[in-house]
């Protein structure tokens, strides 16, 4: 500091002593540093309220998606229809039997001037989920005493009733300009004043694959779909990834050659995603023949994605560890390996661990390459494993969104929800990881 | 050189020249000849001769970049790793060439130690500091044995009583002292027959020092030492043989009461008497 402000009543005696008042360049040194502060504490509450903008869009959209409307009918499970020959019970007779006619005739019971205009009468029959027949037959199935007797039984509304009860749709609108007929709100207000429309938590919606039929529709299909592809993902590129690095790392020679691989690596990891899904196309699908649409073929696409991020993360956890712990073990005599895998490794792998969850993070929300080899069909069935038709969850959310109908809105915002999800458990588990790693040294 | 302020060659020499009868029955466990050190274009060690006898203390002197870490290095083939790194000339331990390539480094470096400037403990416990050597070489067979080979290297190098309740701590909470002891503890347990030490108390306050050097001394009776130093006073103290490096050349080496009290070299002279270095 050479401008000294010498304080007036400065005393001259004695050695030249600096003065404590606040000198003009220091004021200015303050002052960048508040600035400092305030931009970053800016920068982090934008960041904060962008997330805070887009989880709480999600969110408030596909909250409802969670629960569905049901609605009460009085069903007869007529023997007419169920036990025709008369005698014992038969189960062929039951797994064929009219169950959609028994849903009919109950709503047709409901509502008898309803039944006159065929159109009228559609509308009526799609109050209901049309797979409503189907969880008669399995509830007569299982209890084939039902035969004959008459039952109150809660069916699922249909997407567009069920967007009506929730509220979605405006009922002061003109009939025209909503998806559901005055028709049909007189029949939902009826159901409602008899206490009979009642909201329940929508299991199937986790436990079931796609379906064409919003109400019908869950995530559980594409979720397993996401975990089986993942595992491939994982099972292929950690290994290999962390044995590149490895090699690359501690045993390569450094020169021109390996210079260039890391180059070509660092270069993989910028290389458009979509670019992996047609080499996965040309080279798993058409040369080697795996199925298409497989967790396989889309978890070693995504490996291949993933292995560059994999690579450059676990290098510089690697470069991380401090060459002293490298020669202390070496002159005890632990041979390279040994050194790498007793000392290096258990050291660098919060590092890899971190560059791999990343990395996995990235595959889990991966879209475009897997559109390359088929993973973006429709696929009611849940996958069974790994060379079983199958989508992911992003996937999921790209046909969900693409689809025309209202209630698929909030299907898309809950699938979402569940990608999320899925994603803050993976990165708790790679946290819970570290911090073992982290505690044993 | 923080405390020294040598004027006189006669720095007291402290540690126990060898006797007449131990000078006749001088056993040569390290033998070089012509040893040339290359770092790339770079020569850094130049012809030199060097020999250790057993169950002494050799200090290694010189100014900095003279080559004296190298040589260590060259001992116990540490310099293997750094691929620029080139060795020609002959060394030998117990008169089998250590740079034959049918020897195997890993053997070489149980039998040959080593502690480092900085102190650089395993991030482990301290137990596991210590049993880790004995354990990659199989030297212990149970628990009880390794128990007792740990117990052991760590009263040999003075630290038992300081950690002996606290085994299961990691070795890196220990003070810079007790981390550099816990090294040379690390180091004895494979029981190796030479310990080379470069500069280990360079990162010491002076009664840690006095520990080491207390603790090299003692280790004497069981293992041959080389150790490099920047300190004169602890050459003097510790070794029984000095050899001073220059500018790679390996100027003079001898008796460390001859090379303190009556340098042959005109360089050494001025190094330890602090006119250059
Ligand atoms: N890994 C390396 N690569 C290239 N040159 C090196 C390397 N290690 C040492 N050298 C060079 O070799 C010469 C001798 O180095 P060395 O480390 O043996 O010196 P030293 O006597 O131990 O010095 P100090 O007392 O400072 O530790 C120096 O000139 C140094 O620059
Ligand atoms: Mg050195």
């Amino acid at each position: 500091m050479t401008d000294t402000t010498s304080s007036p009543q400065g005393e001259s005696a004695g050695p030249a002593r600096r003065p404590l008042t606040i000198s003009p360049h220091l004021a200015k040194r303050y002052a960048r540093e508040r600035l400092f502060r305030t931009l970053g504490l800016a920068s982090v509450a934008t960041a904060g309220l962008i997330l805070l903008v887009l989880v709480g869009s999600i969110v408030s959209k596909g909250y409802s998606a969670f629960w569905l409307h049901h609605v009460d009918l009085t069903i007869e499970f007529s023997v007419d229809e169920l036990n025709p020959d008369g005698g014992p019970i038969e189960m062929e007779t039951l797994q064929k039997a009219n169950y959609l006619g028994l849903v009919r005739d109950a709503l047709k019971r409901e509502f008898p001037d309803a039944a006159s205009d065929r159109r009228e009468r559609r509308k009526l029959y799609g109050l209901v989920s049309p797979n409503a027949d189907i969880m008669l037959r399995n509830m007569v199935l299982n209890d084939p005493s039902l035969v004959g007797t008459t039952q109150t039984v809660s069916f699922k509304m249909s997407d567009d009733m069920d967007t009506f009860a929730k509220g979605f749709i405006d009922r002061d609108l003109p009939e025209s300009d909503r998806r559901v007929t005055d028709a049909e709100i007189k029949w939902h207000d009826h159901f409602e004043a008899e206490g009979r429309v009642h909201v329940a938590f929508n299991i199937d919606f986790f436990t079931k694959g796609d379906s064409r039929e919003p109400e019908e529709a869950g995530i559980y299909g594409a979720l397993i779909g996401s975990i089986l592809t993942l595992t491939v993902t994982l099972l292929v590129s950690f290994p290999v990834g962390v044995m590149a690095a490895v090699y690359l790392e501690e045993f390569a020679p450094k020169n021109r050659f390996t210079d260039l691989i890391e180059v070509n690596i660092n270069n993989l990891a910028a290389v458009p995603s979509i670019v992996f899904g047609l080499l996965g196309l040309a080279v798993f699908l058409n040369f080697f023949g795996l199925p298409r649409s497989a967790p396989l073929a889309g978890g070693l696409v995504l490996a291949l994605m993933t292995l560059p991020t994999i690579i450059i993360a676990s290098r510089s956890a690697l470069k991380a560890v401090p060459p002293s712990i490298r020669e202390a073990a070496l002159g005890l005599g632990a041979s390279p390996l040994q050194v790498v895998t007793h000392h290096v490794l258990p050291l660098a792998m919060p590092g890899i661990l971190t560059g791999t969850i990343i990395g996995m993070a990235q595959a889990l929300g991966e879209t475009a390459p897997l559109l390359m080899i088929g993973m973006v069909a429709f696929i009611v069935d849940v996958p069974q494993g790994f060379t079983d038709p199958a989508t992911v969850l992003p996937v999921q959310v790209y046909i969900w969104a693409d689809s025309p109908e209202r209630a698929f809105v909030e299907k898309t915002s809950a699938a979402i929800m569940v990608l999320l999800g899925f994603l803050v458990l993976m990165n708790a588990i790679a946290v819970l990881l570290r911090k073992r790693f982290e505690r044993r040294w | 050189m923080t405390n020294t302020s040598v004027t006189t060659p006669d720095v007291d020499v402290a540690a126990k020249p060898p006797s007449v009868e131990q000078l006749a029955n001088r056993y040569t466990k390290i033998e070089s000849r012509d040893v040339n050190v290359y770092y790339g274009e770079k020569h850094a060690l130049k012809h030199v001769d060097l020999d250790v006898y057993q169950n002494e203390v050799t200090a290694l002197i010189g100014p900095s970049g003279c080559g004296k870490s190298t040589f260590l290095r060259c001992l116990n083939r540490m310099n293997d790793v750094i691929d620029i790194c080139r060795v020609t000339g002959r060394i030998a331990l117990d008169e089998h060439d250590i740079y034959d390539p049918s020897l195997d480094v890993v053997q070489l470096r149980a039998r040959v130690g080593m502690v480092f400037q900085k102190p650089n403990p395993f991030p482990k416990s301290i137990y596991d500091n210590i049993s880790y050597g004995p354990r990659i070489h199989g030297l212990a067979h149970g628990k009880a044995e390794l128990d007792e080979i740990v117990q052991k290297s760590l009263e040999r190098a003075g630290l038992w009583k300081e950690v002996s309740d606290r085994l299961d701590q990691p070795g890196t909470g220990l003070s810079g002292g007790q981390q550099q002891r816990l090294c040379i503890a690390r180091a004895i347990a494979v029981n190796p027959e030479v310990i080379l030490m470069d500069e280990p108390c360079s990162a010491l306050d002076p009664i840690a020092t006095a520990r080491i050097e207390e603790l090299i001394d003692e280790l004497r009776e069981n293992f041959t030492i080389v150790i490099v130093t920047h300190s004169m006073q602890q050459a003097a103290r510790v070794s029984q043989r000095t050899a001073f490096f220059h500018l790679g050349d390996l100027v003079e080496v001898g008796e460390t009461e001859a090379i303190f009290t009556n340098p042959e070299d005109s360089r050494t002279q001025g190094y330890i008497t602090g006119r250059f270095g």
